[in-house]
């Protein structure tokens, strides 16, 4: 009897990918519960890597008529001192031995490991980029060229080998071209032979080297280069302008606050759009780009002027990213502080030179931990802000003072269009 | 026969032509000397991914697709990574060829031993128990697999995804009363059923006529009331197998809804055997790898320490923890069926003078073999442990009876341990245990009010005082009214007919317009 081996490592893997997404889209609701709970607790870098959420299981059982309770028989291994007619205690909490082997699936919540992808998926689900109608075809991407089988012409470095020698040789064993074998051994027979053989061969030598002649090796015509089409792809593309107020008000608190509300909108930004363009201005009196690390942890001091980090803006986006080409998101984080007399200078920046161009200008005020909003007294710029918002400018803005509020907030912004206007707090 | 005296490996390590030796060398065995009789094998070598695969799929290499599977196999994923769960050496699947799948994890001896154990061990208890000769069809089980999947796929195609997910979700629900639990009068066969259900569909396509639904139907027929005995016997009422009355009266479903409903009902049925011959089976297949592998050893084709390493293993499967260890969960068929099969050939070839009392007919016979395969071809777990646990082995297990009543206040009663007044009352005890009549709870349909609102009626026999938990039961009823689509009641009543509780539950919607 033959015994088949089959070998199946190589098989796909993961045949209950879909069964899985099945179970997710089932339990979504539960699950982006458990998702939003967890990443409250975690570092934003942690919200990327996904992880193990708990979803109470009583939404997703499936139930089965059951019995409990009742006279109960059981025949148990392992004796070691009981005599027939014994009277046992019973356990505190009744039935506490189990019965028959399988049936102790009883998990009230139930664990399991997301993916980074499904992750993110579920936490941003319901968010969407206002104004996400300006799509432009600008860039062309060079990683847009791929083969598309061969052509006859082309440049020399393009040349395919195997295809072109596999052409001539269909050619020449079609027009029976003399191989070079039978022209070796006539020649070896003319070496010693007879005188009228010797003339038969030498008539038969000639007529097989024109004949090789007239078909040569490889021909123009057997030539092939391998072909290559250019696929324009046109991506719509983002930048995402991170302003900050770094003077000595500013705590390393409220620096945390806006690092993780920047990294939030990077996440975003980048699952809209294929390119994302991250611009770090950061201000006290005098703004300036800067990279990320010294955004964030780079010392500085001095005092605030806010209009300096929204002319850096805007002379960047003059320079480098044509509204006409670009989406443009801003997001401005401080703890309020402005100098008075700036704020003339602002509002005119802002209201003719920035909002126009940005598809969204997000402001956040960060607070001081464990600090309550709405005690403070508003502060210079977000009185500034409020009157340009009354006035109809689509700004957004927001009071945050605790870490667990940046999550809150963010979908607060992002929330669904139609469900809920986006409103100041 | 032909002895090697070569090894057949030496190490951990195996390729393909070691696994062929070791299962030429373990067939020469298994038919030679054992006289096993099996169906062609069929080894696949997988990875531990492919194995959670397989897990969350009841080990099926295919199966249609629902969400509890993804549910299975997240659960089985997460304890897996945290290293709660090891993964199985092997799954085997009862099918011709007999399909068994190795992991590539695993060493040369463990791949000696789940070859002996599933390929051979299992395989024969699949072709020769009589339960699965008549409960299950080895030949057509892959192809009717493959049908489902395709025919489930093919309606969640056409009448959407989620229509098909409540129709399964109902089905499921009533899975464990799917099943017939006496033979009728023919038995399955899977591929006729896969080639009726095309036929039916591709007739029903080429005769569809959209005129038919135009025509008037006349007034309402005055159905005579009919007496109720002549309408349960109409409906063939009682009926415990609550799929199959579905599947043929409920009225209000659509066809597609009621080929899957026979769907899980088939496969409900296909498993029905392995549940109840759990310990036999496990048994039979310990028992068939102890006698190979031993076998190899003396033939001198496994070194010592390749032999060593099986006993260890060998050793794990069948330990059995005490009552109050805390690893234990019951008896480990595993364990109690390889000491029962090791104890048979004990009576066999060894008996002592209580053995020839207890087991006149096979002690002493010398015929271990036959003895075997003609237990192993004629019971199933409730009638070989009621007939064939000697009260050596109770003593050895040290078994005692544990009568609980909750209505005696004192405690729990010591009703009987392994001693000579308590040997029959254990083995009986026991043997109730692995009673299917006694594990599901006993769920009929008596009756059908069709004078009336069609309400269904269910009534649970209330054995020993376990009624139904509460909110399972509300739920099970609530898929149940919803493929019904009238009223559906339960009445659990004890013997004696007193009624103790009454559940009603009313169809929603959407299965009716699904």
């Amino acid at each position: 009897m033959a015994i088949h081996i089959v070998d199946r490592r190589l098989n796909p893997g993961s045949k209950s990918l879909e069964n899985r997404q099945r179970f997710l889209r089932r339990a979504k609701a539960l699950v982006q519960g458990a998702v939003k709970k967890s990443s409250q607790s975690r570092d934003i870098k942690d919200v990327l890597e996904g992880g193990e959420v708990s979803v109470p299981i009583d939404g997703m059982d499936e139930p089965r008529f059951r019995r409990e309770g009742g006279t109960r028989d059981m025949v148990l291994p392992g004796n070691k001192k009981f005599v027939e007619g014994d009277i046992l205690p019973r356990p505190n909490q009744s039935g506490g031995k189990g019965r028959g082997a399988g049936e102790g699936d009883s998990e009230d919540t139930f664990r399991f490991v997301l993916s980074r992808d499904e992750f993110v998926d579920l936490f941003l689900d319901d968010l969407e980029l206002p104004d996400l109608a300006k799509r432009k075809l600008a860039e062309v991407e060079s990683e847009g060229i791929r083969r598309a089988g061969y052509t006859t012409s082309g440049s020399p470095a393009n040349i395919s080998v195997s295809r072109t020698v596999s052409r001539a040789l269909a050619r020449r064993v079609a027009l029976r071209r003399p191989r070079r074998e039978v022209l070796e051994a006539l020649e070896a027979e003319l070496l010693d032979c007879s005188e009228e053989r010797r003339a038969e061969l030498m008539a038969e030598i000639e007529a097989l080297k024109a004949k090789m002649r007239r078909i040569p090796f490889i021909d123009p015509i057997d030539i092939r280069y391998r072909r290559f089409e250019t696929v324009p792809k046109p991506v719509a593309q983002a930048v995402m302008f991170c302003l900050m107020d770094v003077s000595g008000s500013m705590t390393e608190h409220m620096k945390d606050l806006a690092k993780r509300f920047y990294m939030l909108l990077y996440v975003f930004l980048k699952r809209r759009y294929r390119h994302v363009e991250i611009v770090f201005i950061r201000h006290t009196d005098r703004a300036e780009e800067v990279d990320e690390q010294t955004f964030f942890y780079g010392p500085a001091s001095g005092g605030t002027l806010v209009s300096s980090a929204l002319q850096a803006m805007h002379d960047i986006v003059r320079s480098r990213f044509r509204p006409a080409d670009w989406n443009i998101y801003a997001a401005q984080a401080s703890d309020g502080d402005n100098s008075y007399s700036d704020g003339e200078v602002a509002s005119r920046l802002l209201t003719d030179n920035i909002l126009p161009v940005t598809q969204f200008f997000a402001y956040l005020e960060v607070g001081q931990e464990n600090g309550l909003s709405y005690e403070m007294p508003n502060s210079a710029l977000w009185t500034l802000y409020e009157g340009l918002r009354a006035n109809g400018a689509p700004l957004s803005m927001r009071k945050v003072n605790e870490r667990s509020e940046i999550f809150p907030v963010f979908h607060d912004l992002f929330q669904r269009r139609g469900q809920q206007e986006r409103t100041g707090s | 026969m032909t002895t090697t005296d070569q090894l057949l490996f030496e190490g951990a390590d195996w390729d393909f032509r070691t696994l062929q030796r070791i299962c030429d060398a373990c067939e020469q065995i298994a038919r030679d000397e054992l006289g096993l009789d099996v169906y062609p094998n069929q080894i696949e070598v997988i990875t531990a991914e492919q194995m959670l695969d397989a897990y969350s799929s009841v080990g099926m290499p295919l199966f249609y697709k629902h969400w509890s599977f993804g549910k299975h196999f997240a659960f089985q994923e997460a304890s897996y990574r945290k290293g709660l769960m090891g993964l199985a050496y092997e799954i085997v699947i009862n099918s011709s060829p007999c399909i068994s799948y190795l992991m590539e994890e695993n060493t040369a001896t463990m791949q000696t031993l789940v070859i002996a154990h599933a390929a051979f061990g299992h395989n024969h208890f699949f072709k020769n128990n009589y339960l699965f000769k008549q409960w299950t069809d080895a030949d057509g089980i892959l192809d009717y697999l493959e049908f489902a999947k395709r025919y489930v796929a093919h309606c969640e195609e056409r009448h959407g995804r989620l229509a098909v997910e409540h129709t399964l979700d109902a089905a499921h629900a009533l899975m464990s009363h799917g099943i017939d639990r006496y033979p009728g009068k023919k038995s399955l066969d899977l591929r006729a059923e896969e080639k009726r259900a095309g036929r039916r569909r591709a007739h029903e396509e080429s005769a569809f006529n959209d005129l038919w639904r135009t025509v008037p139907t006349g007034p309402a027929k005055s159905g005579a009331v009919l007496d109720v005995e002549r309408r349960r016997q109409m409906l063939g009422l009682p009926q415990e197998n609550l799929l199959y009355f579905l599947e043929k009266t409920a009225p209000r479903l659509k066809p597609w809804q009621r080929e899957i409903l026979r769907i899980v009902r088939h496969i409900a049925q296909y498993f029905y055997p392995q549940s109840q011959t759990k310990v036999m089976n496990e048994g039979t297949a310990t028992y068939v790898h102890y006698r190979i592998i031993s076998r190899l050893h003396e033939q001198g084709r496994l070194t010592d320490g390749n032999f060593l390493e099986f006993l260890q293993s060998h050793t794990n499967v069948v330990f059995q923890p005490e009552f109050d260890d805390p690893r234990y969960s019951g008896f480990n068929p595993y364990a109690l069926g390889f000491a029962m099969m090791q104890d048979i050939e004990r009576i066999v070839t060894n008996p002592e003078a209580e053995d020839r009392d207890w087991f006149p007919d096979i002690a002493g016979t010398g015929d271990t073999m036959g003895v075997l395969r003609d237990i192993w071809a004629n019971y199933r777990d409730e009638s070989f442990i009621s007939q064939f646990m000697s009260p050596r082995l109770m003593r050895h297990f040290r078994m005692f009876h544990l009568h609980d009543d909750p209505e005696e206040r004192s405690g729990i009663l010591v009703d009987a341990i392994h001693d000579e007044r308590g040997y029959r009352r254990l083995r009986r005890e026991l043997a109730r245990q692995y009673d299917v009549g006694f594990i599901d709870p006993n769920i009929e349909v008596v009756d059908v009010d069709l004078a009336g609102d069609r309400r269904l009626m269910l009534r649970h026999t209330v054995v020993k005082g376990a009624q139904l938990t509460e909110a399972d039961t509300k739920r099970v009823l609530q898929h149940l009214a919803d493929l019904w689509t009238y009223d559906v009641s339960l009445v659990e009543a004890d013997a004696s007919g007193t009624v103790l509780k009454e559940y009603v539950a009313n169809p929603r919607k959407i299965a009716a317009v699904a």
